[in-house]
């Protein structure tokens, strides 16, 4: 996990819900270059906008600020942090209060938020979340191969599927 | 990045509302304005979700605040047209265990 990224692709967004949407197409059309299957770019596509989301909701109280959406290309790999510099938060008492919805619980106790977080860990394969200083979601998605071919060669230039 | 949403009385009890687009932080708020008034528990709303390319948590908040509005006045509200994406969706949150789903509008409705 120490090896260096191939190629880095920067974004940077107002954190408005206009906005969102563009960061979800950048990394969409990243994750194909890539050579990710389609269920696996929706699911980079649907944790992205779910990290921006919570910037756009949560990070600076409905005044101005940025989100950075970093994606780090590897050969095997992507890995996508989201960063906002706005309010920070206790991160373990909010993912305390993540999950799917369960059956049984009384119609007021299902919740209408907060499932972003749980969807982003659900579909992703490594998050980390930071919430010191702004909030950091940095998140690992690996590019799955149904078979593996022989005499694969690593290629230091941008994989591609050709 | 649009959505539409399309509002059908045909049936005197039924209310279709068809969605078609994205649903993100950015196009939530439009469905919520034409969902959450019909859900008053005097028709079965079924929401038709065939033409969804996209549906984040927002647009899955709207679903459940229209859901708990319709079920507080005892009325009934059905989810159909979802894709294995949609259907996918639901069950790592837990929706499918709560709403009810249908594959495809019954003739007869509710």
């Amino acid at each position: 996990m120490n090896d260096k990224p191939l190629d880095l692709v920067n974004l940077m967004i107002p954190a408005k819900p206009d906005y969102v949407g563009i960061a979800r197409l950048a990394v969409s059309g990243i994750a194909n270059r890539m050579g990710f299957s389609y269920d696996d770019i929706e699911d980079l596509k649907l944790a992205v906008s779910e990290a921006c989301t919570n910037a756009v909701d949560h990070a600076y109280c409905g005044g101005e600020g940025e989100i950075e959406v970093n994606c780090n290309i590897f050969t095997n790999r992507i890995q996508i942090e989201v960063i906002d510099r706005g309010n920070s938060f206790n991160v373990e008492e909010v993912e305390k209060r993540t999950g799917p919805i369960k059956m049984g619980r009384s119609m007021n106790a299902i919740r209408e938020r907060g499932l972003g977080l749980y969807l982003i860990k659900s579909l992703m394969d490594h998050v980390d979340i930071k919430g010191d200083n702004g909030v950091i979601v940095k998140m690992t998605k690996y590019i799955r191969k149904d078979v593996v071919e022989p005499h694969v060669e690593t290629s230091t230039s941008f994989p591609t599927n050709g | 990045m649009n959505l539409a949403v399309q509002v059908m009385n045909e049936e005197e009890n039924q209310i279709t509302v068809s969605v078609e687009g994205e649903v993100d932080v950015y196009t939530a708020p439009q469905l919520r304005e034409k969902l959450l008034p019909l859900c008053d528990g005097k028709h079965c709303i079924i929401v038709d979700l065939t033409h969804v390319d996209y549906i984040d948590s927002t647009g899955l908040g709207v679903l459940i605040g229209a859901y708990k509005a319709q079920r507080a006045t005892a009325g009934k509200f059905v989810i159909s047209g979802m894709n294995a994406r949609l259907s996918r969706l639901f069950k790592i949150t837990g929706l499918n265990e709560v709403m009810e789903i249908e594959d495809k509008v019954q003739e007869d409705g509710c």
